[in-house]
């Protein structure tokens, strides 16, 4: 086993720790859901990698082949994705919401703002 | 590739370029995934996150007014890049135990992938595994994961719908 | 976009081709890459595209948000029902063995059904999720 043979996990592991470092650094809210996207890939690429298989194929029957990927990972992974998107998208709604209350996606602002008392524009 | 995408997405000034960047940071994944072998995830990617995410995201946009955006260039922040580089750190001491990529022998393609590679074609007729896997062997499953979707999709009109209830705002003004 | 002549009837030549893609892909997924969740998605481009080129109101007219919504509980109803009906002819929750006269076209015909439901859901929330946003008022 050389050292070199787990290059696929520091790969995920780098993309995830910039995911992280979006979501915590940056104040924008839009940016932080695009900082939780970037995680989110990162995960996928994770299962996808474990799922992979030296010398084989795609999961679809075919004649002459004896390998095949793993299934299951692609499974768990397909369906993610798509309820990746449904939740991102909920996000963005309350973005919007945000963005009307208070005129402004910017953390530090809204919290400022809360601290004041003052009611919301709702 | 894909990392310099994310280490760009890191540093963009404008949400409208960062929007198209993360378009072209799901492509590549993409592209990954088909050399991982995995052509439905890859295709479902295609769709939703290079075709739909970016749509919903300019969506987003053009709601907000673009003064919003307080002009922030990348700043370095030195105790939140030390947390992550703390929490990298671990992680990459924990692959250790990982499996070898490509290994045929790792704990993950040895419990049931085998019984579903070589009798989902004797159970469901499919040669598709990955259809048959999420269709009928792990159904409750995708059940669930198409009620998160529907979920979704009703709190998303909850919180856009048309119809804006005056009244209930004025009441929580008061 | 919609006064640029060239953007217009490049969707217009595409935007069939999207759709009949997209149900293609629903139904041979079986067999190929694919399954409901890419044909919904698919389908939902289509629409979204034509919307982008030819405005908001006359996809609304053509295509009435009350449906998409009873698509949207229909497509879920439609993958619990034929859980729901493999329960009653006898079998578990979800094994659609039974459902035909031998375990193979029973299976295939619960998994073609279930697929038809997840297809039609994801493609009646994206479409909606997207109206919900454009059709908003910008403040």
């Amino acid at each position: 086993m050389s050292w070199f043979s787990h290059y696929n996990y520091w790969i995920v592991i780098f993309l995830m720790m910039i995911g992280l470092y979006i979501v915590i650094c940056r104040d924008n809210l839009a940016r932080k859901v695009i900082g939780l996207n970037v995680f989110q890939t990162s995960v996928f690429v994770l299962f996808i990698s474990i799922g992979a298989v030296r010398g084989a194929t795609a999961p679809i029957l075919a004649a002459g082949f004896t390998e095949y990927a793993n299934p299951l990972p692609h499974v768990l992974i397909l369906t993610a994705i798509v309820v990746g998107v449904a939740t991102t998208s909920l996000a963005l709604a309350l973005i919007v919401r945000i963005n009307e209350a208070y005129e402004t996606i910017d953390e530090d602002q809204i919290q400022a703002m809360d601290s004041d008392g003052k009611p919301w524009n709702i | 590739m894909l990392a310099a995408t994310a280490v760009a997405l890191l540093c963009v000034r404008g949400l409208f370029v960062a929007s198209m960047l993360t378009g072209i940071y799901s492509l590549l994944s993409t592209a990954l995934f088909v050399l991982l072998d995995a052509v439905d995830v890859a295709f479902t990617e295609a769709a939703v996150g290079a075709g739909i995410t970016t749509v919903l995201f300019l969506a987003m946009l053009s709601k907000i007014p673009s003064r919003s955006e307080r002009s922030q260039a990348f700043n370095f922040q030195p105790l939140p890049f030390l947390v992550v580089l703390l929490t990298g750190g671990i992680l990459v001491y924990a692959t250790q135990d990982m499996p070898e990529f490509g290994d045929p022998k790792a704990p993950a393609n040895l419990h049931v992938a085998p019984k579903y590679i070589i009798e989902s074609e004797k159970e469901t007729g499919l040669p598709n595994m990955v259809t048959a896997v999420l269709a009928s062997y792990r159904g409750y499953d995708t059940l669930g994961e198409v009620t998160v979707i529907f979920t979704a999709g009703v709190g998303v009109l909850l919180l856009l719908g048309r119809k804006r209830r005056r009244v209930l705002g004025e009441s929580v003004e008061e | 976009m919609k006064n640029n002549f060239i953007v217009r009837e490049v969707a217009n030549l595409f935007i069939p081709i999207i759709v009949l893609f997209g149900f293609y892909v629903q139904f041979h997924g079986d067999f190929g890459p694919g399954g409901g969740f890419q044909a919904g998605v698919i389908v939902a481009v289509g629409i979204i595209l034509y919307a982008l080129v030819h405005g908001l109101q006359k996809t609304r007219q053509l295509i009435l948000e009350v449906y998409i919504r009873f698509l949207m509980a229909f497509g879920l109803l439609l993958f619990a029902a034929t859980g729901l009906a493999s329960l009653i002819l006898g079998g578990e929750f979800l094994n659609y063995s039974v459902l035909g006269s031998d375990q193979l076209t029973g299976q295939h015909i619960g998994i073609i059904l279930i697929e038809l439901g997840v297809g039609i859901t994801v493609a009646a929330v994206m479409v909606a999720i997207f109206f919900a946003f454009v059709g908003r008022d910008a403040k």
